[in-house]
Order: structure tokens, then C-alpha cells, then sequence
């Protein structure tokens, strides 16, 4: 029986960091990911990583554009630690070999990103999350005999001891079925958001809410769920990302009547304001019947010299030639704003603790929270990394301290039970797809970048429905080796918890602020709502609703204008 | 919209029965995916049809399967164009005039079959990228800011950098099938990562050591089955003949595979003879006709010169003689290569730029972008010691 001072659940950016972290501070580590490391959504982000490293900008620049972006939503504490922080992360992560392209002189080059007042953004072509994540995993194989990595290893409960600390985790071998107790004295979650509980998504299938789910079932609290961001620039249909590098390289964006409408929404920063900001300006043109006949506006990257998008962003040009049969170097691509990602999650303070002792969260899964109202681009890369390198750190010395804890190996039945019940039992109910689908279309339709309460209470309503059917849902594979279905099914449960909390989040907030825009409470109300929402458990019911205070250091609320 | 038919492998060890076909058809786009009609006989009809995937858009790396018998990925290859690949035979293209609508999908070769379309990566693939030292050993000393390399580096190395270890090229390595131990396409793409890396110490030692082994660099066949397998472009086997370029031509690397002397006896072959004069080919490996070291290595080869022999590839007036002489033009093509002051290499993210428009001088970050060719950079040169 595996049994290590950390365990960490997710090998995404977050997760790595964390084992490499916690591992240095010479903890015994385990990470654990339901897929191989490399295949983890960090490896999607594309356009770059933020810090203030050249000596002409300043981390209190960064932190006021991410203040700004976050709608003054986000804790200032921890966007101080995370923009402080940054530079020496970006130094960091060049010294184990990260290729980050240079600028004339050979030095870290930088491209201009969204609602950033400098170009902070270091990248690697438009590959820059597939670059940092592979080169983790090359520290992983090279510290192999530190950290212990159990790929493809799916986990289906976290484990308390009496006094409700988080003790470890079952996870289930996906070869073979096998369920294990994993032993741990702190248990750090990196395992990603939630965007499968949309459709469409940028988010990869895997994504599926799961750590978000498993801490809120023991009793965690989550906070700001209902800001869920809407990137302006994804593929109509498969809702693929465009990377907002395309843009920071210089590419425009366009109404059907070729209007270049952000100089109305924006007049400043025009196609590189806030992506809230971008994207409610995308829908309103949209709405209002300036859009294409597939709800669509354009994006113009011929703007940007050939070359330097060949050599830049190649990865888009892929994605347009492979899934909409367009060269981008060419012409234009139909594009319109899509699920991305959750601002929102686990609660944690700046050194990743939860509300559960022993349990900490970072990266997507959590909300510390750096991303406030709106996340800007290339600052999730950078929270990833910020603040799974602190979790890390401080569950090794948390752990120095305590005792390895016991569970006994008999706990495993009563998840095995669970699991057999579902492989036994003879279907009778929808399919898992079906539901699953259901879910993400009413999501996409009413807790989207416009949202009222009449439909919010539609999509609540669906969702309370749907978590009574999703129990009897039918599945197919009876086997063990790599039973994918029975993953599927307990993927649901987790989607439609974490869907329920973002749409009661939704509900609480009676104003706009960031990413949560209310078409029947159109203003920011700082008076009545510069505060967190939290949500928390209630057995089976409708979750539980707590505030929480906004911590405001240096920067008072202003009005917000790109 | 077409109507496909897909013909899946299926195999689940569990059962204790031999793999089997099952066919599902599927109503969908041209230009949807492989993996799109995957997923939707796996959501509305079988949910037990077992494949990796996640991103959906060709990053993560995990759909890698064989479609009418070629390797990719299964979310970015469309339906109809696996379809016009024909009826699974292989890399055979369809005959004409022939309209097909099934599409065979088969897991990955060269790597043990777990259940229905997943491999076992980590029992060859990712074994032989450990092999390599995947990781940075740092030039020393560690500056205190970032190391200062030049732009053109970082953007060479961001071709390998843009595998995404998907296992495609492992799948249809043709010398991985008849030596398993072969250190690989991918393996050997994520050692030139390394080795372009102007800030990795050890670029001597990683060299010596994958020019030594012999399963490493010079164990690779050109057969370019890697190149048109990759879907991210890494074309791993240019990646091979770059390291072995640098381990030959920079480092002077003499392996006991007698790799580097039989690059160089094969250029001074066509060299001399304007076309490949087989009969001297393997003696000027070994030093010529009359080197000590050749005699036994000659002997032990007689068996294939007998074949040689049999088959008319080569003849006593053949072996003595030489019929050809370089003509004019084959010694221009060697002088024009010789004098360049620099090796020219292809690469992905610095070519490409034909039809180029005047660069916009108001356009401030494309004046970053290296100007073709770039100091290491160009179009490929002529086969100088590609062949084996």
C-alpha cells in the first residue's frame, strides 16, 4: 500500500510543480493523474506566461492590470505574491530548459497579451504550455527516484481520518481495475477545472470538474464559481481556441459588415482588453445582427505578417487548416466566444490550504483567488506554477510534523461496492453521453456571457433533473481493463456538482462584475458585492450559500475601462 | 452527409478471445474526425470501444491509432481522407477511380496492445525516450538571469519541442520492427532537442553516446516512414540525420558501427563515380580493399556478394572496374556544397516563407523573426551523408 508524505492528484502544470517543489523540500512525494502527465490540459495553452521581468516593467504593473482584469474581484495579497513572485519562475523554469523564444539580443523575448499594459507575455512559438509541461515531466524522469508517478491511476474518493483531516485518496488502476488506498499526510489537488460541463469547450474531455467535486463532497468550501470565462476567439462548431496570441501578434477582429468593432467597446486597448470584455463585446455585435449567419464574428490574422505566423503561431494555422479549412495566413476565421475556463473552485489561502486541514488546491482547480472576476491571459500559466510550487512547499513542511497516517485497506470495499453496482447493474435510464450533453448545451444556453435570473432557474432546474437521472444512466463495459465507461459515469457526478454550484453562484450574484454579466442587474454594485461568494455542501441539496471578503491592499475599486 | 463504415479492431484481454473487427456505420461530415465517429458510436451505441483521447485538436497526444493502415492521430485526420487512403492495404494508395467508405482502425504497432485501440507506450515509447537523458544538463555556470542563445536556436529546437509524444512515429518505424531494440524516431527527435540546445553541456557526450549504441543513430533505415507518420511535423528522421551530421561532420565521432566511415565511403563513392558504385561501397567502409581491418570484414560478407553476384548487382568486371565517372555536374553539386561557409538545415519553423510579401515595417514584432536562411538554416542540402 503506497503510502508518502504528498500525494498530489493531477500531473498538469499545477500537479508537476508541486511534486518537483514538495520533492526539493525533501518530502517522500506520489503524483497521481488519470492520464499519462504530458496529456494534461495544461499542454493546451497556448499563447504564454506573465512576469514582470524586464527592468522597464514592474510587478506592481502586473499586479495592477490583474487586479484590474480580475474586476476587482481578486485578492490582492495574492496577486502581490503571485506577481512578485514571477519573474524568478520564468528563470526558473529557463534554467531546467524551457525553449523560450528570444528577442534580437538572445534574451527572453516578450509578445503583447490581453488587458496587460506592457508585453510581459514569454512564450514558445504558440506551444507554450505543451513546452513548460514536457519540460516538467523531463524533471519528473530525471527526479524518478523521488517522486513516485502512478500514471493513468483515476481517483474516486478522498479519504478523512476522524477529525476530518484529508488523509490520502482510492484511486483505481486504470489497467486492471484495481482500487488502492493511497497513504498521505497532505493531499494537494491539481487536477484541472471544469469545462466538460459545457458544450461546446476549448476544454479537453478529460476535464471534467473532478477535484473540484471530490473536495466540495468532503466538505471543502468553493468560491467565485460563477465566473466562468468565455474566450473571445474560438472556432464555431467545435468551440477549438484560437490563442489570444493571434491577437497579441496583431490580428484584428471584425463584424460581418468588416467593422473593426472593438474601437467602440474599447477605444484603447480594442482587440486586447479584458477577455470578459472582448467576448461581451463579440456577443452583443452578435445579438444585435452584425455577426455572420453562423453567430459568428471574424478574426483577422492576415494582419500579421506571414512569416511571422509561420514561425509564431503555427499551431492555429493547423488548427484552421485541420478543422475549418481555412489558411489563416489567408483570410479570416469565424470565430465567437466559448467556455475556457473557471475562475472559480477550490477556496484556498496563498499557500494552497483548503478549508479541509490536510487538503490543499492549485492551479484551475482552486480559486486563491489571483483571477477574481476575469482571468487575464497568460496569468493561468503563471497561478499554475506560482502556486503549486508554494502548495508543494508548504505541505512538505506541514508533513515534516506528522505522523504518517493509517487507513485501513478495508475502506476499499465500500468503494469497490460502489463501483461493482455500476458495472453490474442492467441499465434502464439514458445514456451517460445523453446527459452529459444535456448538461453542457443548457449551460452554454443560460449560464453563459449573458445571463437572468429566468434562465438561470431553467438551467438549475435541468441540472436538479439531471443529477436524478444520472444514477441509472447505462453504461456498457463490464470489464477492468481500462473500463473508460464506468470513468465516464462517475465523470457526470462530478460535472453536475461543480454545474450546480457555478448556476447557484450565478443566482446569488445580482450584479455584473467580470465574467458573471446579469442582463437584470446590469452594473457592478460594489456596495453590495465586492465580496466572495462561497458555496459549500448540503448533503444532497441545493448547496449552501457563505460570503467571504475581498482582500484589497493597495488598489480601491475603480471604474473599469479598456 | 456520407455514411462511413468503421471497421475497429477490438481486443479485451479479460475476455481470453483473439481480437476481432466490429464494424459500426456512422453517419457524419468529410471533414469530421476519425475520432468524432469514434466517439459517437462510443456515445450513442457501444460504450465499451476503448481508445485515448482528450484535447480533441491534435496537442495532447493520446488518439494515436492506424487508419486504413497508416499511423496519426485520429482527431485530425478526417473521414474521408482516412477513407481515400483505401481498403486498409497498407500505405498502398487507392486505385483509380475507386470510391471507398471504410475505414479500418487498428491500434499502434511496435508496442503491445492493452485493450481495443490503447498501447503500451510505457513499455517501448517511453522507455527509449528515458534512454536518451531526456533532460537539460546545464552549461555551467547557471547564469543568474536567462542563458543569452540566440533566437534562431530556441525557434530550431521548438520543432522537437512540438512532438507531442503521440507514438505515431514508433508505430511504423520500419527498423524498430526488425530491431526492437532500436532507440526510435521520437526517442532520438527528443536527443536533438538537446543537442540543438545551446545551453545543454553535454551535446559531445549525448553524441557519443547515441553514435556508439548500436541501436542508436546510425540504425536508422531512411525509409521516412517517421515523416509522414508525424502529425506535428517533427519529421523525426531529419532530426536523425542532423544529429548524425553533428556527430560525424562536427564532432568527428568514429563509432565502432563503422557508421561514420560508411557515410563518408558513400560520398567519395558518388563522388568519384557520379552514380553508387555498390561493389566498392562496403570495402571503402572499411578503409579499402586492402585494409587489414576490411579482410575479415570482407569475408564475412562474401555470402551477400555472392548473392550481389547471383542476382547481377555485381560482376568480377564490375568489382575491378569502374563504369561510371562522376559527370561535370555531380562534381558541382559537391564543389557549390563544400564551399558553403555553414551547413544548411531545414527546418519547420524558419522555412516556408515563400511568397512572401515585403515585410510591413510599421509591423514591429515581425522584424524579430529570423531573415531566410537563417545563420544555420536554409534549404536542406543535398543528400551529403544521408545514406547508409
Amino acid at each position: 500500500m503506497p503510502s508518502h508524505d504528498v500525494l498530489i492528484i493531477g500531473a498538469g502544470l499545477a500537479g508537476q510543480r508541486a511534486a518537483l517543489a514538495a520533492a526539493q523540500a525533501g518530502a517522500t512525494v506520489a503524483i497521481i493523474s488519470k492520464v499519462h502527465p504530458v496529456r494534461s490540459h495544461s499542454v493546451a495553452a497556448a499563447g504564454g506566461i506573465n512576469a514582470a521581468l524586464n527592468p522597464e516593467d514592474s510587478w506592481e504593473s502586473h499586479a495592477y492590470d490583474t487586479v484590474k482584469g480580475s474586476d476587482y474581484l481578486g485578492d490582492q495579497d495574492a496577486i502581490e505574491i503571485m506577481c512578485r513572485q514571477a519573474p524568478e519562475e520564468i528563470l526558473y523554469l529557463e534554467h531546467i530548459g524551457v525553449t523560450f523564444h528570444r528577442d534580437e539580443a538572445g534574451n527572453l523575448g516578450t509578445r503583447a497579451f490581453g488587458g496587460a499594459s506592457a508585453a510581459r507575455t514569454y512564450y514558445v512559438a504558440d506551444i507554450t504550455g505543451h513546452a513548460i509541461l514536457h519540460v516538467l515531466y523531463e524533471q519528473l524522469m530525471k527526479h524518478a527516484e523521488v517522486v513516485d508517478r502512478f500514471e493513468e491511476w483515476f481517483t474516486t474518493d478522498l479519504l478523512q481520518d476522524d477529525d476530518g483531516r484529508c488523509v490520502g485518496a482510492i484511486c483505481r488502476n486504470l489497467r486492471d481495475g484495481r482500487l488502492e488506498v493511497f497513504d498521505a499526510k497532505a493531499v494537494i489537488l491539481a487536477s484541472g477545472g471544469a469545462g466538460q460541463a459545457y458544450t461546446p469547450t476549448t476544454n479537453g474531455l478529460i476535464v471534467t470538474g473532478d477535484g473540484i467535486a471530490q473536495a466540495f463532497r468532503i466538505g471543502a468550501r468553493l468560491m467565485d464559481m460563477e465566473m466562468v470565462q468565455y474566450h473571445p476567439t474560438t472556432l464555431a462548431g467545435n468551440g477549438l481556441l484560437i490563442t489570444e496570441g493571434a491577437r497579441g501578434e496583431g490580428a484584428w477582429l471584425l463584424n460581418a459588415k468588416g467593422e473593426r468593432f472593438m474601437e467602440k467597446y474599447a477605444p484603447n486597448k480594442l482587440d486586447l482588453a479584458s477577455r470578459d470584455v472582448v467576448s461581451r463585446a463579440e456577443q452583443t455585435e452578435i445579438n444585435e445582427g452584425r455577426g455572420f449567419p453562423d453567430g459568428t464574428v471574424s478574426l483577422d490574422i492576415t494582419k500579421v505578417p506571414r512569416r511571422r505566423v509561420l514561425e509564431a503561431l503555427r499551431e492555429i494555422v493547423n488548427i484552421g487548416r485541420d478543422f475549418a479549412g481555412v489558411d489563416i495566413t489567408r483570410e479570416p476565421i469565424h470565430i465567437r466566444p466559448g467556455q475556457h475556463y473557471i475562475m472559480g473552485g477550490v477556496k484556498t489561502d496563498v499557500d494552497g490550504r483548503t478549508t479541509v486541514t490536510g487538503l490543499y488546491a492549485a492551479g484551475e482547480v482552486a480559486c486563491v483567488s489571483v483571477h477574481g472576476g476575469n482571468r487575464l491571459g497568460a496569468n493561468s500559466l503563471l497561478d499554475t506554477l506560482i502556486f503549486g510550487r508554494r502548495s508543494g512547499e508548504h505541505a512538505a513542511g506541514q508533513a515534516n510534523q506528522l505522523p504518517m497516517p493509517t487507513t485501513s485497506p478495508s475502506r476499499v470495499a465500500q468503494t469497490q461496492e460502489k463501483i461493482d453496482a455500476i458495472i453490474r447493474r442492467v441499465g434502464e435510464g439514458r445514456r451517460v453521453a445523453a446527459i452529459k450533453n444535456e448538461l453542457g448545451q443548457t449551460m452554454n444556453e443560460y449560464c453563459a456571457v449573458f445571463r437572468d435570473a429566468e434562465g438561470l432557474a431553467k438551467a438549475h432546474e435541468v441540472i436538479r433533473r439531471l443529477k436524478e437521472e444520472a444514477p441509472k444512466a447505462t453504461i456498457d463495459d463490464r470489464g477492468l481493463v481500462f473500463n473508460q465507461d464506468v470513468i465516464g459515469w462517475i465523470e457526470l457526478g462530478y460535472m453536475l456538482d461543480v454545474a450546480e454550484a457555478i448556476v447557484v453562484g450565478a443566482q446569488e450574484r445580482t450584479e455584473s462584475r467580470g465574467a458573471q454579466f446579469r442582463t437584470d442587474f446590469p452594473e457592478r454594485n460594489d456596495a453590495q458585492w465586492l465580496k466572495h461568494v462561497d458555496i459549500s455542501a448540503n448533503g444532497g441539496d441545493v448547496p449552501q450559500v457563505s460570503y467571504s471578503p475581498v482582500t484589497i491592499t493597495r488598489w480601491e475599486p475603480q471604474e473599469r475601462t479598456y | 452527409m456520407p455514411e462511413y463504415t468503421l471497421r475497429i479492431r477490438r481486443f479485451d484481454p479479460q475476455s481470453g478471445e483473439a481480437a476481432y473487427w466490429d464494424e459500426h456505420r456512422v453517419e457524419l461530415g468529410e471533414r469530421n474526425s476519425v475520432l468524432d465517429a469514434i466517439l459517437k458510436i462510443r456515445d450513442d451505441v457501444d460504450g465499451s470501444v476503448g481508445i485515448r483521447c482528450s484535447c480533441q485538436q491534435a496537442i495532447c497526444g493520446s488518439c494515436g491509432v492506424r487508419m486504413n493502415g497508416k499511423p496519426g492521430l485520429a482527431c485530425n485526420t478526417h473521414l474521408q481522407a482516412a477513407a481515400d487512403r483505401g481498403h486498409g492495404a497498407g500505405w498502398d494508395p487507392p486505385e483509380e477511380g475507386q470510391y471507398n467508405s471504410v475505414i479500418t482502425v487498428e491500434p499502434m504497432g511496435n508496442m503491445p496492445v492493452i485493450r481495443d485501440l490503447i498501447v503500451d507506450m510505457d513499455q517501448v515509447h517511453w522507455k527509449k525516450i528515458q534512454r536518451v537523458t531526456p533532460w537539460l544538463i546545464n552549461k555551467q555556470p547557471v547564469p543568474e538571469r536567462e542563458y543569452i542563445v540566440p533566437h534562431e536556436n530556441m525557434v530550431d529546437v521548438t520543432q522537437t519541442m512540438a512532438c507531442i509524444q503521440c507514438g505515431a512515429c514508433v508505430s511504423d518505424c520500419l527498423s524498430m520492427e526488425i530491431d526492437p531494440l532500436f532507440i526510435g524516431p521520437a526517442a532520438l527527435a527528443k536527443a536533438y532537442r538537446f543537442v540543438g540546445d545551446p545551453r545543454d553541456a553535454d551535446h559531445f557526450e549525448r553524441l557519443k553516446d547515441l553514435s556508439e549504441d548500436e541501436h542508436g543513430i546510425y540504425d536508422c533505415t531512411h525509409c521516412f516512414n517517421c515523416i509522414d507518420a508525424c502529425p506535428k511535423d517533427v519529421a523525426p528522421m531529419s532530426q536523425i540525420m542532423r544529429l548524425r551530421r553533428k556527430a560525424g561532420s562536427d564532432h568527428e565521432i568514429k563509432d565502432r558501427n563503422n557508421g561514420y566511415r560508411h557515410e563518408h565511403a558513400f560520398v567519395s563513392n558518388v563522388r568519384k563515380n557520379g552514380l553508387l558504385h555498390e561493389a566498392d561501397l562496403l570495402p571503402d567502409s572499411y578503409g579499402g580493399k586492402f585494409h587489414p581491418r576490411a579482410v575479415p570484414e570482407l569475408l564475412s560478407s562474401l555470402p551477400t556478394a555472392a548473392t550481389a553476384m547471383v542476382r547481377g548487382k555485381m560482376t568480377l568486371g564490375k568489382v575491378l572496374t569502374h563504369p561510371h565517372k562522376a559527370s561535370k555536374a555531380v562534381k558541382q553539386i559537391f564543389d557549390s556544397i563544400d564551399g558553403q561557409e555553414q551547413r544548411v538545415e531545414l527546418n519547420l519553423y524558419v522555412t516556408g516563407y515563400e511568397d512572401e510579401p515585403e515585410p510591413d515595417q510599421n509591423a514591429g514584432p515581425a522584424d524579430k523573426s529570423p531573415t531566410f536562411p537563417g545563420p544555420d538554416e536554409g534549404p536542406e542540402a543535398p543528400s551529403e551523408s544521408e545514406h547508409r
